[in-house]
């Protein structure tokens, strides 16, 4: 891909024919050489990143090779268990539903919320449904906020700024829904010696959005190289139903719909790959400004986005640290500096 | 302890383990990446509980907010602005 050329969207097109065989390809590499399990889990959320993973793993290792699990709970949007039904069905694979309201009861996770909640909005309780929305990168050259926006059982809504401690509580929470689906999917992936697919795109794993040991969890990442827009390229390509495809990216995570533009990144997806591809490809931030019709100023703002949360999300990535580099060796005694030596 | 110390000592232990570093007054803690967006809203918190005033969404700006000199004089600021508001002499 040039970049000397006319900056613009045409840039991210992929051959998805060519792309897909090739991430089929590598997958059946990896599992054969690393991963070493005779199939793979992956949790549909009835959105565009699980259903093309879910996909490209049916051409991979064939549908009796690839077990969908859904796994709503009580603040799920409805149409995410229609959506991911209607996936498993275009595919042919066998899903397994796990409803995962119990568990999250059992952990106090509904208690722990609301309560978090009132700190901010005294009386948040049975009827409300709230989320966490950000600053608007491109309106406020500030640091981040954070704020509880709440629906309250009469449709009113109140949106307050969230002190530290509530915002920590919330978001801790609110991480027990990825990591007890996690924790699903790998039972079921060591009961059918299967290994577990991650979901991430490009956007998602570069700039960190997903919870450590929760969906940043996984054995193998098929689409973690793909800008969301040619994850797109790639479903229509696959043949995921239209609707999947026309549905707006959603967290599923809060009982308020929530974009994943309100809450983590500074722009729709769209423009946001461009943005990440231009910054990677060293395009300065007014040949993107002219791509987008943004002015240079918000770009900039957005280049400042996308480090500060490679920065602070840096971590996400890491394998435990230790103090001293024991080494990992192979079978044939080689060690493997991969990692910093480490086992991951 | 002065308000420049106590902002100082605020930053040194709940950000620095204790060990100052030669962390200067006019260190930007966003460019030496002592504090991140969490360690600001950590530092928003502080002074709001401790200080007793209230940090508006369009103040939450490096020029506030980025340094230890930058904190006090912010506070400072606000703190006489309360008191010219109110009618309390500082």
């Amino acid at each position: 891909m040039s970049l000397t050329g006319r900056f613009s969207s045409e840039l991210l097109r992929v051959d998805p024919e060519k792309e897909a065989a090739r991430i089929c390809g590598r997958v059946r590499e990896l599992m054969l050489s690393q991963v070493k399990r005779r199939g793979l889990v992956i949790g549909l959320s009835g959105g565009i990143d699980s259903s093309v993973t879910a996909a490209l793993a049916v051409r991979a290792l064939g549908r009796e090779r690839v077990l969908g699990l859904e796994m709503p709970e009580r603040h799920s949007a409805d149409e995410s268990v229609r959506l991911s039904g209607m996936l498993a069905a275009s595919l042919g694979i066998a899903t397994v539903r796990e409803d995962i309201s119990g568990i999250l009861d059992a952990v106090g996770f509904y208690r722990r919320y609301d309560e978090a909640a009132q700190l901010v909005v005294p009386g948040y309780g049975a009827g409300w449904k709230s989320k966490i929305v950000t600053t608007d990168v491109m309106q406020h050259s500030g640091f981040t906020a954070f704020y509880l926006v709440a629906q309250a059982p009469d449709a009113s809504i109140v949106r307050t700024r969230l002190p530290l401690k509530p915002y920590l509580e919330i978001v801790a929470a609110t991480n027990f829904k990825q990591r007890i689906r996690k924790m699903l999917e790998y039972y079921h992936a060591d009961r059918l010696h299967f290994g577990v697919a991650g979901t991430p795109n490009r956007l998602e794993y570069d700039q960190g959005f997903f919870v450590k040991l929760g969906d940043g969890a996984a054995d193998i990442k098929p689409i973690a190289h793909l800008y969301k827009s040619q994850v797109y390229q790639l479903a229509e390509y696959l043949g995921i139903p239209e609707e999947i495809r026309k549905r707006k990216p959603t967290t599923d995570t809060y009982s308020l719909a929530q974009g994943q533009d309100e809450f983590y990144f500074s722009l729709p997806y769209d423009k946001m790959d461009l943005c990440l591809f231009g910054k990677n490809g060293g395009v300065p931030a007014d040949r993107v400004a002219s791509a987008l019709g943004l002015e240079p100023e918000q770009v900039e703002m957005v280049f400042k986005d996308i480090d500060t949360k490679r920065e602070t999300t840096r971590y996400l990535h890491l394998p435990p640290l230790l103090v001293d580099d024991i080494g990992w060796h192979d079978a044939n005694g080689q060690k493997d500096t991969k990692n910093g030596g480490t086992p991951t | 302890m002065s308000l420049q110390e106590d902002i100082r000592t605020f930053i040194v232990d709940n950000f620095l383990f204790g060990e100052d570093g030669g962390l200067k007054d006019d260190s930007s803690f966003l460019a030496e990446g002592i504090v991140d967006s969490t360690g600001i809203m950590q530092l928003v918190s502080y002074i709001q509980e401790q200080h007793l005033i209230f940090v508006e969404d369009e103040e939450l700006i490096p020029d506030n907010l980025d340094s230890i000199k930058k904190v006090t004089s912010f506070i400072e600021a606000k703190k006489m602005a309360l008191a010219a508001g109110s009618g309390i002499p500082e």
